[in-house]
């Protein structure tokens, strides 16, 4: 199983802060997973498909072609503003 | 000896105290603080209160790397990193960074560093509550590009 995470906007947007999904070839990389996910309605669709969404992959940041293992966490949030 | 002090917590901090802390050591002539805070005015919207969200487990890391990343690049003696989450008020303190080096440069250098990079680099999002209403705060390309500086 794939642990993602969602924070901010993205969580308040979506209303979940977190899921799990069967790990597979349609979550091979983040952007897999991320095309995965926007898939569910298009809420998600829209949510997942902004330009400024960034991924952490067990808590590092990446870029979207990072593979994806069974077990890994994913985080999806927008820019950070802490400060 | 060296320390790193690095807290994500709801509770206020205490200035005197903290500096206390990077400062007791007679090696360092310099200790460089400094304290944001929530302003009154963000983007023409008066500002009520502020309520910071964080990844709890990714932020301490991104933390530890950015203090260990400015170790790499000034001899620092004693660091502190307090970052505060939950909601804060009009004139509370949200976020001390200080430092201590036996001279100033090192010790500017390094807090200012050490701001910019948390503000661009660690998982944290503010919520304001303004006269407005309530919405998410912008990144701002500013806050990009002072990290971005560093990197040159």
């Amino acid at each position: 199983m794939i642990n993602v995470l969602f924070f901010a906007q993205v969580r308040e947007l979506l209303g979940e802060s977190s899921l799990s999904i069967e790990a597979g070839s349609n979550t091979a990389t983040a952007d897999a997973l991320r095309q995965t996910l926007a898939a569910r309605s298009d809420k998600w669709g829209k949510v997942l498909a902004s330009d400024k969404l960034l991924v952490a992959v067990n808590q590092t940041l990446c870029h979207w072609d990072t593979e994806i293992n069974d077990g890994d966490e994913v985080a999806f949030f927008p820019p950070v503003t802490g400060g | 000896m060296q320390t790193s002090r690095i807290l994500v917590q709801t509770a206020d901090f205490n200035v005197p105290e903290e500096y206390q802390r990077i400062a007791a050591d007679h090696q360092d002539g310099a200790v460089v603080t400094f304290v944001g805070k929530v302003r009154d005015f963000n983007e023409g919207n008066q500002i009520s209160d502020l309520t910071l969200e964080h990844y709890p487990g990714m932020t301490e890391k991104v933390l530890e790397q950015i203090a260990a990343e400015a170790r790499s690049r000034w001899p620092l003696n004693h660091l502190t990193i307090i970052h505060r989450v939950g909601t804060m008020h009009l004139g509370e303190q949200i976020v001390f960074i200080g430092v201590s080096s036996a001279h100033r440069k090192a010790a500017f250098a390094a807090c200012e560093f050490l701001i910019d990079f948390l503000k661009t680099k660690a998982p944290f999002w503010k919520l304001e509550s303004s006269d407005k209403g309530q919405g998410w705060v912008e990144a701002r390309d500013a806050d990009e590009q002072a990290a971005k500086a560093w990197e040159q």
